[in-house]
């Protein structure tokens, strides 16, 4: 029977009338599955109050669409994945066996269409391999074209859950934390290791996933102390919260280890609650900072593969044992218990108790151990040298075969069929290492447990109780409490001398290395639940060569999931270890890689989404840009207006407006984000010569010059206008999107290069508000606007400066002029930039004054020749771009010794040239230039476009660019193509300035 | 994440940091040089597996440059100290 069939009812048949001391029987919650009401406990986890409810099928797997159900009972759990919540908080695959239950939870299974029970998929299952092993491989590395056809049926068939579609409601947080011990899990061993370190008053922070501290302790009935199990967690517990200098953090995965000791860490705040509280984060990001680390996480069981050992009710036997002890929840009526390890015996006299019918307790050793044989005393049916060689029925577990088997696995007699409900397996434990490998610590294999444990040997944290090997209880605790003193005495603590209390836990005794039974033939016998990955699977990777561990986990997709292997992988690669003829430890493990467990990228990001993720840097006048129609674009970080829209304009029509503005009255740009450096000291003026190409010691105080600066390679690097404001003072610009580059370049040279020299430079970009007047109205308008201030060219002639106020704002006046037209740029401290904006636009009306954008500016400038990054792309000289006039030839500079080079210097580089368009033709965007008008003739490129403009001063389209030998070949008619747009023009090449050449209009 | 000790501020998140390159020093006079040399200098760096010092700004801090020795397969920084006061091995 499946829960399914029991409708609505909410009867929660399979919880005992004892046991689960984990659940709180006073405080029913009620909760949907699929279609379903159902009732759990508060203390529930979905898998629990599934299980409680007779559910058994919860969901389809990946592949082959097969009827899965609850495998596990905590992170380890490779099957029961889930979609829950609704709407914007809907999260797909999470693990049944950790989300906690609470009131009005919306769980629903994925992964099936059209519904669980029927699902289409698993037609393709039973008819045949429609992914086998080596599918993605074979397919679309060989013809990666088939993707195409293939994408979306494999998106139907293959899925896993589906995202929310909103935007998530939650907020996220991320914090930091630095401690002397981090301590990862909270079991028995980590307990101790706590209560030793915190003792001896070491800052400990003790971590565990789960939503009580506890482990192993919770889930089989144990005594420490004299008391049980779970009443001494609660006694440890309150111990160590009274201490100030411990802290306990349940809900929290250490997912993955870093170097110099950091850690991260997930902390669920708010996933056992519909919604997180007021002011709340739903999950937070930890970054600590820990001197010590102390990894005390446990063991998995791990399975013994056989023929259709993924249907619901096989279950591992840990996790049967651990829903009764804590949840009060029998997964099944009639068993068949399969181990090869003694801990079956432990849990067949809890589970019988309980009221489980035992049909057979099957374990693959020969003969009886002692706890066999007082199983066998008691009455109950013990199979020794026996296996499960397959279970029975179709959509859940109906009975199991049974027959002799040897030490490989391999049948050795008839088999029978056995009825049950449930199979309940355990290969013995693989300790959870993930956190030693990704500190980088090896492994040793250890034949005893057939299992990976942490190499102490070089390990930069310890590992401690099943983690590092020790199941028994007892070893647990002397581990836990040794490694934790060791870590507080190493910290220079003195650990005062442990009590160590009596444990009583289960014998668990050997575990022999048997990875699966030999199964009927065409049987699928299944390694990787999550992926599908059977045992025929790791043959056909050994037979087509796949071999070594990292090519078959690829190859296979073994360990793949988003239960990363838990399970699997150590049974993978024994499984691979066997077809080779080698030792498990010969053929090595795959890497561990964070995260532990896999987490929302929400809690990666945290609070950092829009603006707090991605800052916008906004200058002084930014609010008039916008309310005044400015459309905003991203340059370096700065929101610029690219142009003012107006209505019944088109956009290219707005920014001629702009252009002719400029070029026949006055307009104004904001400049502010320019970068700009205060340079001061006595050798200020040495250090400018060394820095830029031409010479800065001679230019007179309140006069400026251009100047760019090189790479040490030769290759130009950033350009702009320096002012001397005093002998030993300078106003440096830069370029908005190296201002920041430029500061720790000049920084580099006088820390380390020539620490002699006596300069202090100050980034000031965020200090200072500059506007730009520009055209031939333009000195009519600071005249206006600077009564104080001779404006006149004798006075304030091209690179000249002056102070005084500007619009009432005290300022200083650089001309200099980027547009070719009289111009200049107003810098005014920034908290003015606003008053100083205003004023402008108050005073020119009368002028013909309007503002303009970055397209506007961009296109002045190209019409003028000036380059940008666009041109100077890092490859370009100054020759390149028919600067050599600027270089001087009589001093040092950073990239002077590289201008010789015979790469600098070889015939036929690029050089900057301009180009027009024949009438009514638009250049492309990113052309190539090509001697042939054909857009698909394979032809060489003379040369490329680097920016391109509509020039409403010359009523044609535009560009600049870069052509071998450029300079003799203007006049050239050639074609502007961009095959990728599937647009051309022919192009006249000319040189790179379209407009008053001469340079009239700016000293005008 | 690194935590790299900055002479000045003392040990920090990588993230406050910005990478320059191999501790390579420029040479002081780079026209005594012929080409190929130069572009030694220029092009040529070791990619040591081990031991590597190389330089750091401080950008989200104090401005400054410092070099740091740090070991390439392990991460370890074994020293690190301002320009020109590198400590004797
Ligand atoms: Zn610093």
């Amino acid at each position: 029977m499946t829960g399914q069939d029991a409708g609505t009812t909410n009867r929660q048949v399979w919880r005992t009338e004892s046991a689960g001391h984990g659940i709180d029987r006073s405080q029913p919650i009620s909760f949907g599955f699929n279609q379903f009401r159902l009732e759990g406990y508060q203390g529930d986890t979905v898998a629990s109050a599934l299980l409680a409810n007779g559910v058994r099928l919860v969901g389809r797997s990946f592949k082959y669409h097969r009827p899965r159900g609850i495998f596990g009972i905590g992170s380890e759990e490779p099957n029961a994945l889930l979609q829950i919540g609704s709407g914007a908080r809907r999260e797909p695959n999470t693990r049944a066996t950790v989300q906690e239950l609470h009131q009005d939870l919306v769980a629903g299974s994925q992964n099936h269409w059209p519904s669980l029970k029927f699902d289409l998929g698993a037609m393709v299952g039973l008819a045949g391999a429609l992914f086998p092993a080596g599918f993605y491989y074979k397919t679309f590395i060989a013809n990666p074209k088939r993707w195409l056809w293939y994408e979306k049926h494999i998106r139907r068939m293959a899925g896993l859950g589906e995202p929310p579609a909103d935007t998530d409601p939650d907020d996220y947080a991320h914090a930091n934390a630095h401690c002397d011990l981090l301590i990862a899990g909270g079991g028995p061993a980590g307990l101790a290791a706590a209560l030793a370190a915190g003792a001896a008053g070491a800052r400990v922070i003790l971590a565990d996933e789960n939503p009580a501290l506890g482990g192993q302790l919770l889930l089989a009935p144990q005594r420490v102390g004299g008391i049980a199990g779970h009443a001494w967690v609660e006694q440890a517990r309150e111990q160590l919260a009274a201490l100030p200098n411990v802290r306990l953090m349940t809900r929290t995965t250490v997912a993955g280890v870093y170097d110099h000791g950091l850690f991260t860490m997930v902390e669920r705040c708010a996933d056992h609650q519909s919604e997180p509280d007021p002011h709340q984060p739903r999950q937070r990001f930890w970054r600590v900072r820990a001197r010590k680390a102390v990894f005390a996480t446990g063991a998995i069981e791990r399975p013994i593969a056989f023929a259709n050992n993924d249907r619901p009710g096989v279950m591992l036997l840990s996790a049967v044992r651990g829903y009764l002890e804590r949840f009060g929840v029998l997964a099944g009526r009639t068993a068949v218990l399969f181990a090869n390890n003694d801990s079956v015996y432990a849990a067949s006299r809890e589970l019988v108790a309980a009221g489980l019918r035992i049909e057979a307790i099957v374990d693959t050793r020969p003969g009886l151990s002692e706890a066999a044989a007082a199983a066998k005393a008691d009455g109950l049916y013990v199979l020794s040298g026996h296996g499960v060689t397959a279970a029975r029925g179709l959509r859940e577990v109906h009975g199991a075969d049974v027959a002799p088997i040897d030490a490989d696995g391999r049948t050795r007699g008839a088999a029978k069929t056995l009825p049950c409900d449930l199979i309940a397996v355990s290969g013995g434990w693989n300790p959870a290492v993930h956190l030693h490998a990704q500190s980088r610590g090896r492994m040793a294999f250890r034949e005893d447990l057939a299992a990976f444990v942490p190499d102490a040997n070089g390990a930069p944290y310890a590992s401690a109780g099943a983690a590092n090997g020790a199941y028994d209880l007892a070893a647990c605790l002397a581990e836990g409490f040794a490694v934790g003193a060791a870590a507080a005495n190493a910290l220079g603590l003195d650990a005062p001398p442990p009590a160590i209390p009596a444990a009583v836990g289960d014998p668990v005794g050997a575990a022999p290395a048997l990875w699966s039974v030999q199964a009927p033939k065409g049987a699928r016998c299944f390694v990787d639940f999550q992926n599908d990955v059977t045992t025929k699977d790791i043959g056909l990777a050994h037979r087509e060569n796949y071999v070594s561990v990292e090519h078959l986990k690829r190859y296979t997709t073994l360990g793949m999931g988003t239960d990363q292997g838990k399970t699997s992988n150590v049974a993978g690669l024994a499984l691979m270890a066997a077809k080779r003829g080698e030792a498990i430890p010969a053929v090595g493990t795959t890497t561990f890689r964070p995260p532990y467990t896999p987490f929302t990228f929400n809690a990666m990001v945290g609070g950092q989404t829009g603006e707090i993720g991605h800052p916008i840097r906004r200058t002084a006048a930014h609010d008039w840009h916008v309310a005044n129609g400015g459309v905003l674009t991203d340059a370096a970080g700065w929101s610029r207006p690219m142009y003012y829209a107006t209505e019944g304009l088109t956009p290219q029509q707005r920014i001629d407006e702009e252009v002719l503005a400029v070029r026949n009255a006055v307009g104004v740009v904001d400049v502010s984000t320019l970068g700009k450096l205060d340079i001061q000291g006595p050798d200020a003026a040495k250090f400018l010569d060394r820095v830029y190409t031409n010479r800065f010691s001679n230019l007179k105080v309140g006069r400026g010059r251009y100047g760019v600066m090189l790479r040490e390679d030769g290759r130009v690097y950033d350009d702009g206008v320096t002012m001397r404001l005093a002998d030993d003072h300078f106003h440096m610009t830069t370029t908005t999107n190296h201002s920041s580059s430029v500061f720790q370049h000049l920084e580099y040279l006088l820390q380390v290069v020539w620490p002699d020299l006596r300069v202090f430079v100050t980034p000031v970009t965020e200090q200072w508000f500059a506007a730009a007047i520009s055209g031939p109205n333009a000195r009519a308008l600071l005249a206006d606007l600077a009564p104080e201030v001779d404006v006149s060219n004798a006075a304030l002639p091209m690179m000249g400066m002056a102070e005084g106020r500007v619009a009432g704002v005290p300022a200083r006046i650089f001309r200099l002029s980027f547009s070719g037209e009289i111009a200049y740029e107003i810098n005014v401290d920034a908290d003015y930039g606003l008053a100083l904006w205003n004023g402008i636009l108050t005073a020119g009306g009368p002028h013909g004054l309007k503002a303009y954008g970055t397209e506007a500016m961009g296109t002045l400038r190209i019409e003028k020749g000036h380059f940008t990054h666009a041109e100077a792309d890092g490859r370009i000289t100054m020759d390149d771009l028919g600067l050599t006039g600027m270089v001087s030839a009589a001093k040092e500079f950073i990239g002077r010794r590289s201008l010789g080079l015979p790469d600098l210097v070889a015939p036929g580089r690029k050089q900057l040239v301009g180009f027009i368009a024949a009438e009514g033709e638009r250049i492309p965007v990113g052309a190539q230039i090509a001697a042939l008008d054909d857009l698909d003739a394979v032809q060489d490129a003379l040369g490329h476009t680097t920016s391109q403009a509509y020039s409403a001063t010359l009523g044609r389209h535009i560009a600049l660019g870069l052509m071998k030998n450029g300079r003799a070949m203007h006049g050239r008619k050639v074609f502007a193509l961009s095959p990728v747009l599937g647009q051309r023009a022919a192009v006249e090449v000319v040189p790179p300035c379209f407009f008053d050449p001469e340079g009239g209009r700016q000293r005008g | 994440m690194l935590l790299i000790p900055c002479p000045w501020c003392g040990p920090r998140d990588e993230t406050e940091f910005v990478y320059g390159e191999a501790a390579v020093n420029r040479p002081s006079d780079p026209n005594s040089l012929s080409n190929q040399e130069w572009t030694e200098h220029l092009y040529f760096r070791e990619n040591p597996k081990g031991e590597h010092t190389e330089r750091w700004f401080h950008r989200a801090g104090c401005h400054r440059w410092f070099s740091v020795r740090r070991n390439t397969v392990t991460h370890v920084i074994s020293a690190a100290w301002p320009p020109g006061q590198e400590p004797k091995p």
